[in-house]
């Protein structure tokens, strides 16, 4: 009953998300007042930042429903498990990407090893080891391993940023953003994409689940069938 | 002794009664870290003051990637003859047998490490400047580490395609915060400048972290169907 209402709501909701996105990007290339020093590049910082909370949301929602399968062994909370985690993946790329673009120009480097952006780098090399073994194990077991590797990786995120934010706070480093406020026109355009890149990642995620879902379905009336013996 | 003491030392003795006899891992590790040796030796020719400052770095590179020598023929000796299998359905508790593994690969490693530990002093000239004593509880909690970690995704890797490559693939991501505390303590401590102690809190926090998670979850991999 719910799944067929939800079934319906999807599109729909897919139209506003899609709405919401071509406004959000006129909002943060055409409305929002250009910065002072950093010029237009720091446009960025409305795709960036919105990108990594979203990605931080996904991985969050990856670890919740590795745990919910672990505990009750629900096949649902593994799709959900491996959906969140490839499209919290994409996400992270994007940050990774989009750092690099606004670093050059404003710090004058593409890359430096501090805090964030290295504990960033480890959360993406952990979840991509995460979709690697999804990817090289095809048996049953693969939703526990993949599970309790989701677990190790949530375990080693609080000491990846301990120890970076150690080592780094001991050596020189670029400043970062620099204290002063922000624009309420900019605040309120960053609130924006913010709330639409969240939609977004949820709709990817949504989108995502519910083809892994049909995938398996398939997968089971294929093998079902092989077992009777019907000419496929 | 209590069942989980005599399993776990049942399966430990004859592990390294196995390895004392053939002798394989641990010749292709001292061998493979050798290699790792000269060949940085030859990649960086560093002077004496160079060498304080990378030592640490190549020394703990050249062992996580021996380790893994040694931590993918943990699993694959038990595979023949179906004695996984045997043990899963025994009442024995799975964790007396994970201790047992990892304990195992541990002295393997430290061994690796007391051979190679020597050689690296001479080939690269180093003395400690800091105090020296300190490396042994790095090397004692960073082999750990390492070991601990390392084993429990030997067994994860055991039921997938091409297991000896997805072994590294799982277990450096994992590693970063492990392995850089090893390598900023051991440089730190080698060329003297500051303390260590902070890394090696936090190694001691990595070891209890994730024994715990090793020990609470290994089970569930174990009998994962």
């Amino acid at each position: 009953m719910i799944a067929s209402e939800m079934k319906r709501a999807f599109p729909i909701l897919a139209v506003i998300t899609a709405l919401l996105l071509a406004y959000s990007t006129y909002q943060a290339l055409v409305v929002a007042p250009t910065e002072r020093t950093m010029g237009d590049v720091q446009r960025i910082f409305y795709y960036h930042v919105p990108s990594a909370w979203t990605a931080f949301c996904l991985f969050f929602v990856n670890l919740i429903a590795s745990i919910v399968y672990l505990v009750r062994k629900n096949p649902k909370a593994d799709a959900l498990a491996v959906s969140s985690a490839e499209v919290g993946v994409v996400f992270c790329t994007i940050v990774l990407i989009t750092g690099p673009i606004w670093a050059r120009p404003v710090w004058g480097i593409w890359w430096t090893w501090d805090v964030r952006l290295t504990s960033t780098l480890v959360l993406w090399l952990i979840y991509v080891s995460y979709l690697m073994l999804r990817r090289f194990s095809d048996s049953a077991q693969t939703p526990v391993l993949a599970a309790v590797l989701a677990i190790f990786g949530a375990l080693d995120v609080p000491l990846v940023y301990f120890s970076i934010w150690f080592f780094r706070t001991q050596h020189p480093q670029p400043v970062i953003g620099g204290g002063g406020s922000l624009d309420p026109r900019m605040l309120h355009v960053f609130l924006l994409n913010l709330f639409t890149f969240s939609c977004f990642g949820a709709m990817l995620c949504w989108a995502r689940y519910r083809l892994e879902l049909l995938q398996r379905e398939v997968e089971e009336v294929e093998s079902l069938q092989s077992l009777r013996g019907v000419p496929q | 002794m209590s069942p989980m003491h005599s399993i776990t030392w049942a399966t430990l003795t004859k592990d390294i009664c196995l390895e004392w006899r053939s002798k394989d891992a641990l010749n292709s590790m001292l061998f493979f870290s050798l290699l790792v040796v000269v060949i940085f030796s030859f990649s960086f020719d560093p002077n004496a003051e160079e060498s304080r400052e990378i030592a640490g770095g190549l020394i703990w590179v050249a062992f996580l990637f021996a380790a893994v020598v040694a931590l993918n023929q943990t699993w694959t000796r038990e595979l023949r003859n179906q004695v996984l299998d045997a043990y899963r359905v025994s009442p024995a508790p799975a964790t007396a047998l994970f201790v047992a593994k990892a304990l195992g690969n541990f002295i393997l490693v430290s061994v690796l490490e007391a051979l190679m530990a020597p050689l690296f002093m001479i080939f690269y000239n180093l003395r400690a400047l800091g105090p020296a004593w300190q490396l042994i509880p790095v090397a004692i909690l960073g082999t750990w580490a390492l070991v601990v970690n390392g084993t429990f995704f030997a067994a994860m890797s055991l039921r997938t395609r091409s297991r000896e490559i997805m072994l590294p693939l799982l277990l450096f991501p994992i590693s970063i915060p492990a392995v850089q505390s090893m390598v900023e303590a051991t440089r730190i401590i080698l060329s003297g400048d500051g303390a260590a102690r902070f890394w090696i809190v936090l190694l001691l926090t990595y070891d209890v972290v994730f024994t715990t998670a090793c020990l609470a979850l290994f089970e569930t991999v174990l009998q994962a169907e």
